[in-house]
């Protein structure tokens, strides 16, 4: 059986509706993963062992479970709990969640690469400690981990897939119930696989990118 | 509810059985597409360069589904325990290529000469000098990738084999306790991963005796 490709242009443009929805969701997802991240960061490194403890367990226990129960999970026990989100709603929680803990862990490594000088001076100017992070620390921690944080925002965009566990119509669930109507599975696939080889691909080239400016600034 | 507990362990047991024939599978992918990428051969780098672009390229979930779906239609019926098998050792096999890459060009130049002026032939100096120093750098890498390896294992869940994701939505469907059996397997898969990191820890504290470089 050979590619169709009359058949491929025609579902072209549904796969691209879904598409705006995968893009959707990887963006809202990276939002909430990008500023949790940062929370999750600065609350494993407090000097109270009753935030920074409980942080790092569960950052630890979120970056060793699958994303798709993690999905389940808000999905089926929010309601429980009277909390009523739509699909894409829960699936970019969950996204930015279970991208949280990685982003931490990339944060926290920035936060380590900022010289001890620099907190040393911080004190001296007698700065308080959310000013210190603010002013000082963070902004010094965030530009050298951009290319770490560029790659899981790319990680992330081939993980929205998952969110058709839950019946969000993103570029993948397009595609199955394309394939589902036609009883021919090959074009919407394929085409799903290719976009998302190419976007992958001109993503890694920016972060690349990224990452060469930052070393000739560097 | 001792019949659900039960259902819920043997979903364990095929979780457990997958990601490990998975992780063979891929160990042996990622060292021959790691190497073969570093070929002089140009047609041999290109493919293996192809096959890992392309699986880290796109998205597990969507390569599960193809070849799920797809590869009937080129007349290939392959099971879905097959396929699950298959889609998750590719797709980590290609991620490992990377680090099998990696550690072996961190072999210092001059291991490589030294197995020239002992007269060692290109395969000696693979298995005997380059593969035994590279070892100790590829295994913590290597270990995050089984641990993302068993996570991954749940997407087979949508292609219907009873995982431990699956019997959960089995389970759920029954008894409705979303919380109590989704926690639970979280938990279930967190334990998994803790025994794999315990397990790399050791092999780690082992491959880097006797060297000075590498490992841990």
């Amino acid at each position: 059986m050979i590619f169709d490709w009359p058949y491929a242009w025609e579902i072209l443009p549904r796969l691209a509706e879904g598409l705006v929805v995968t893009l959707q969701a990887t963006i809202l997802g990276m939002t909430v993963a990008l500023s949790l991240g940062l929370a999750l960061a600065l609350a494993r490194r407090s000097r109270y062992r009753l935030l920074a403890w409980p942080t790092g367990a569960l950052v630890e226990f979120i970056r060793s479970t699958p994303l798709l129960v993690q999905i389940y999970f808000l999905f089926y026990v929010l309601p429980d709990t009277g909390v009523r989100l739509s699909p894409l709603a829960t699936g970019v929680l969950a996204l930015g969640l279970h991208y949280a803990a990685y982003c931490s862990e990339v944060y926290r490594a920035g936060l380590e690469s900022v010289p001890k000088g620099q907190w040393d001076a911080a004190i001296a100017l007698n700065l308080g400690r959310w000013r210190m992070m603010k002013d000082v620390i963070v902004p010094q921690a965030i530009p050298p981990v951009v290319p770490a944080l560029g790659n899981y925002l790319i990680a992330m965009f081939k993980d929205t897939p998952l969110l058709s566990a839950i019946t969000v119509l993103e570029m993948l669930q397009v595609a199955k119930l394309a394939g589902a109507e036609s009883f021919r599975y090959i074009e919407p696939l394929t085409l799903v696989g290719v976009v998302f080889l190419l976007l992958s691909l001109v993503s890694a080239a920016g972060v690349r990118w990224v990452e060469g400016r930052l070393r000739l600034e560097g | 509810m001792n019949e659900l507990i039960l259902l819920l362990l043997r979903g364990l047991a095929v979780t457990v059985e997958l990601t490990v024939v998975a992780a063979a599978l891929a160990i042996i992918i990622a060292l021959s597409a790691g190497l073969a990428r570093m070929s002089r051969r140009r047609a041999m780098a290109w493919s293996a360069a192809v096959y890992i672009e392309v699986f880290r390229g796109t998205s597990a979930l969507v390569q599960l589904f193809w070849f799920y779906f797809v590869l009937p239609f080129f007349g290939i019926e392959v099971s879905a325990f097959t396929a699950g098998t298959l889609v998750l050792a590719l797709n980590t096999g290609a991620y490992g290529a990377e680090v099998v890459r990696g550690a072996v060009l961190a072999v210092p130049r001059g291991q490589l000469d030294a197995s020239a002026a002992l007269n060692l032939n290109r395969l000696q100096t693979l298995w005997r000098i380059v593969l035994p120093q590279a070892f100790p750098a590829m295994l913590p890498p290597a270990g995050n990738l089984a641990i993302e390896l068993m996570k991954n294992s749940a997407l087979v869940s949508l292609i219907t084999i009873t995982e431990l994701t699956f019997a959960a939505q089995l389970l759920r469907a029954e008894t409705l306790r979303s919380a109590e059996i989704f926690g639970l397997v979280l938990v279930l898969y967190f334990a998994v991963a803790l025994l794999i990191t315990a397990g790399v820890r050791l092999l780690e504290r082992r491959a880097s005796h006797g060297l000075e470089r590498g490992g841990a």
